[in-house]
C-alpha cells in the first residue's frame, strides 16, 4: 500500500503545482486526505507487516501515523481559510498545497522506514518540502528564515549520513553489510562500542534539528515563527515526531548494547540544557510565536528526559510526545486566528481578545491550561509520569531543578496568554477588527478534547499500542 | 608506483588543500580548491572501489568529475560574477590564525586517530575525513559572506564523500546516497538561495542576517 500511496500522493502533488483553477486545487486536496486515512486505516489493520522490503508498521509508526492524520485534516481547512482570506496568487497557492502534501507523506514515509538511510532520505525530503512553506510569503524576513532553516539543517542531515557510515562501518566488522533496524539490533551487543559511540553522537546531534532539542534547535524556531500558522502547526507537532522517531530507533539500538548508560547520559545532558535554554527565552520574548516554539522545545526535552530515566518514562514520553502534538498545533491554529484580527504577533499589540473573539478566547484558555500540563489536560498524566520515572531511576537533583524551571516557564507563559486575554494594550482601536466565525475554532476543540480523552481515559487499543512500542527497550 | 602510495598521496594533497583554504584570500581561490577536491576524490574513487558494479562505478566517477570539479565551480562563479559580490572573503579572524587553527585541528586529529586501535579503517581515512568536517565547520563560522559558508559546507561534504568510500565496496548504496546528498545540497543551497538571498537582501554579508531576533 505504502508504493501506490507514495505514487499517487507524487501524482496529486505535481498536478497541484501545476494547477492555477481553485476548485481543482480543493478537489485534490479531499482525494489526499481520504487517501490518507485509507493508508493509515490499512496500516493500522496490518500491524507490523513488512513492504516494499524497507518499510515496516510497527506500533510506534503506526501511533504517530495516526496522530498525522489527525493533525493534517485541520491543517488542510485552516491552510484553505488562511489562503482564501489572505487572496493568494494561484501560482503561490499551488506550491503551498503541493509542498504541504509532499511534507505530510515524506513524514508518514519516515515514520514506517524499517531502514535508516530510507528514514535519511525522507528527512532530507521533509527538509525541502518545509522550506517552500516557510517561504510562502515572500519578503525578508521569511526568506532569512528559511536561509537558516535550510542551511541548518542541511549540516544535520550530513551528520547523520556520518553517523550512519560509522555504523556501516561498525556493522561491516561484526560481518555483516545490512543496515535495517532490525539487523542493527540484531548485532548491537557485538558491535565495537567506540564506533557506535561515535555514530550516536553524530546521528542524535544530526536529529536535534528536527526534534527540537540542544544543540541544533535553532533551524525550528524561526521557521515557526515565519512560515504560516498551519504549516507552524505541522512543524511543531508531526515534524518533531520525525526528529523522535530517527533519535528513537537509535536509542533502542544503543540501548541493547553495554552503552545504554553512557546514552542515558548524554540524552539526559541535552533535554536539561533544553529545558533550561527554552526557560531563558521564554522570559524574554515578546512574539507569540516564538513563545509557542520554545514551549516545543521545553516540552521535547521533557520527553527525551523520559526516555533517558527508563522504566515507565518510556511509556509516559510516547503519551507525552502524541498529546503534545495535539496541544500544540491546536494552539499553533488558534495563533493564525490572532494574526488576522490583530495584524500583529507582539504581545504588546494583542489584548482584550475575551471582546474579540469568545470562542477563539476559550480554545485559547484551554490550550494554555492544556499545555502547561494542568488538570484535567492529558499532558498532566504523561509529565507526572516522566517525572515519577525521575525520581525512581533516583534523579532527584536533576528533578528539583526541572521543577523549577517549569514553574518558571508556566509563569512566564501564563503572564504572555494573560495578557492577550484579559488586558487592553493602550492605543488599541477595537472597533475595526475582523469577526471570526466561530465555526472555525471547532477543530481545536476537538483537538483539545482528544488530548484530555487520550491522557485521562485512553482506549485498551491505544494502551496496547504504545505499550508495544516500547517493548523493544529494555526495562 | 604502488597503489597505496598514490593512495596516500592523494590524501595527503586533500589535507593540504584544506590547509590552503585557511590563507585563502580571494573567493576564486576557494573555487579552485573546490575543483582540485573535485579531481582528488575522483582518483580515490578509481582506486578504491574496485569490487563495485561497473556502471555503478562508471555513475560515482561521472558524479565526481562533472558536479564537483565542473558544475558546482562553474556556478559559484556565476553566482559571484552576477551578484557583484566582492572577490574577497572577510574573515572574523587574521589568516595567519586560520592557519594556525586548521593545523591545529589536523594534529589533533591525528592523535584522535591513534587512539583507535582498529585494522579495518586505515588511519589516514579517519584523520582526513576529521579534518574535512573540523576545517569545513571552522571555515563556516569564522567568515563572513553567505558564499564562504556555502563553501565550507561543500568542504564538510567532500569529507563525507571520502568516508562513504571506505565501505563503498561492501555497501555501494550508501556512495549513491552521499552523491544523492550532493546533489541535494548544491541544488537546494546554490541553486535557489544564494540567488534569491543576494536579490533580495542586496548585501552578501552574513551579518545583514540579524533580524530574527528575541
Amino acid at each position: 500500500m505504502i508504493g501506490i500511496y507514495l505514487i499517487v500522493t507524487c501524482i496529486i502533488s505535481g498536478l497541484l503545482f501545476f494547477n492555477r483553477n481553485s476548485f481543482i486545487n480543493y478537489l485534490l486536496i479531499s482525494i489526499f486526505l481520504v487517501l490518507q486515512c485509507i493508508f493509515t486505516v490499512y496500516e493500522y489493520d496490518h500491524l507490523y507487516s513488512e513492504e516494499l522490503n524497507y518499510f515496516k508498521a510497527d506500533a510506534l509508526a503506526v501511533l504517530l501515523l495516526i496522530t498525522l492524520s489527525i493533525i493534517s485534516i485541520p491543517a488542510f481547512y485552516h491552510s484553505y481559510v488562511y489562503i482564501s482570506k489572505n487572496g493568494d496568487k494561484p501560482k503561490e497557492r499551488a506550491i503551498y498545497f503541493s509542498a504541504m502534501v509532499i511534507l505530510i507523506a515524506a513524514i508518514g514515509a519516515a515514520y514506517l522506514s524499517s531502514h535508516i538511510a530510507v528514514t535519511w532520505v525522507f528527512v532530507e525530503l521533509t527538509t525541502l518540502s518545509a522550506s517552500a512553506l516557510i517561504y510562502h510569503r515572500r519578503n525578508e524576513r521569511t526568506l532569512e528564515a528559511t536561509w537558516k532553516y535550510v542551511f541548518i539543517c542541511a549540516i544535520s542531515i550530513t551528520l547523520v549520513f556520518i553517523g550512519i557510515l560509522f555504523f556501516s562501518i561498525a556493522m561491516q566488522e561484526a560481518g555483516s553489510s545490512e543496515l535495517s533496524f532490525d539487523a542493527l539490533l540484531s548485532k548491537a551487543p557485538l558491535l565495537s562500542p567506540f564506533w557506535m559511540k561515535l555514530a550516536f553522537l553524530f546521528v542524535f546531534t544530526g536529529f536535534t534539528a528536527k526534534l527540537g532539542l540542544v544543540p541544533m534547535y535553532t533551524a525550528g524556531i524561526d521557521a515557526k515563527d515565519k512560515a504560516p500558522s498551519p504549516a507552524g502547526a505541522l512543524f511543531s507537532s508531526v515534524l518533531m515526531n520525525v526528529g523522535f522517531i530517527g533519535i528513537f530507533r537509535t536509542y533502542v539500538i544503543i540501548a541493547n548494547s553495554p552503552l545504554h548508560t553512557w546514552a542515558n547520559f548524554v540524552i539526559m545532558i541535552a533535554a536539561f540544557l533544553s529545558v533550561f535554554v527554552a526557560t531563558i527565552y521564554m522570559m524574554k520574548v515578546k512574539n507569540i510565536k516564538r513563545m509557542l516554539a520554545y514551549s516545543g522545545i521545553e516540552h521535547m526535552g521533557l520527553v527525551m528526559l523520559g526516555i533517558a530515566a527508563g522504566g515507565i518514562g518510556y511509556y509516559a514520553a510516547i503519551l507525552h510526545l502524541i498529546l503534545h502534538a495535539f496541544v500544540k498545533s491546536s494552539l499553533f491554529f488558534q495563533v493564525g486566528q490572532i494574526y488576522r484580527i490583530y495584524q500583529s504577533k507582539s504581545i504588546y499589540d494583542i489584548g482584550n481578545y475575551f471582546k474579540c473573539n469568545l470562542t477563539g478566547a476559550i480554545v485559547l484558555l484551554f490550550a494554555f491550561i492544556s499545555a502547561t500540563a494542568m488538570p484535567p489536560s492529558g499532558l498532566f498524566v504523561s509529565e507526572f509520569m516522566i517525572f515519577r520515572s525521575l525520581f525512581e531511576a533516583h534523579y532527584l537533583l536533576m528533578l528539583m531543578i526541572i521543577l523549577f524551571l517549569l514553574t518558571m516557564i508556566i509563569w512566564s507563559f501564563g503572564k504572555n496568554i494573560f495578557k492577550i486575554l484579559f488586558l487592553t494594550p493602550s492605543g488599541f482601536k477595537d472597533s475595526n477588527f475582523e469577526k471570526i466565525n466561530p465555526y472555525e475554532s471547532i477543530s481545536q476543540f476537538i483537538l483539545l478534547g482528544l488530548a484530555v480523552y487520550l491522557g485521562v481515559n485512553p482506549p485498551q487499543e491505544f494502551v496496547n499500542l504504545m505499550q508495544e512500542s516500547v517493548k523493544v527497550l529494555p526495562h | 608506483m604502488e597503489i597505496t602510495a598514490i593512495l596516500n598521496i592523494l590524501l595527503i594533497a586533500f589535507i593540504f588543500s584544506l590547509m590552503y583554504i585557511s590563507i585563502a584570500n580571494r573567493l576564486l581561490t576557494f573555487i579552485k580548491i573546490l575543483a582540485f577536491q573535485g579531481m582528488i576524490l575522483f582518483g580515490l574513487a578509481l582506486i578504491e572501489l574496485q569490487d563495485i558494479h561497473p556502471v555503478n562505478l562508471a555513475f560515482i566517477l561521472l558524479e565526481t568529475i562533472v558536479f564537483k570539479t565542473i558544475a558546482v565551480p562553474i556556478f559559484l562563479n556565476y553566482v559571484i560574477k552576477r551578484n557583484n559580490i566582492t572577490r574577497e572573503a572577510e574573515p572574523y579572524l587574521p589568516n595567519f590564525i586560520s592557519l594556525i587553527i586548521i593545523t591545529i585541528i589536523i594534529a589533533s586529529t591525528f592523535l584522535l586517530s591513534n587512539a583507535i586501535s582498529d585494522h579495518y579503517l586505515k588511519k589516514i581515512y579517519f584523520v582526513v575525513v576529521l579534518s574535512a568536517l573540523f576545517s569545513g565547520l571552522y571555515i563556516i563560522v569564522t567568515r563572513r559572506k553567505i558564499i564562504t559558508h556555502v563553501i565550507g559546507y561543500l568542504v564538510i561534504d567532500n569529507g563525507v564523500f571520502i568516508l562513504s568510500f571506505v565501505i563503498g565496496d561492501d555497501i555501494p548504496m550508501l556512495v549513491n546516497l552521499g552523491i544523492l546528498l550532493d546533489i541535494f545540497v548544491s541544488v537546494l543551497l546554490l541553486g535557489i538561495f544564494v540567488n534569491k538571498i543576494v536579490d533580495v537582501l542586496k548585501d552578501v554579508d552574513v551579518n545583514r542576517l540579524r533580524n530574527l531576533k528575541d
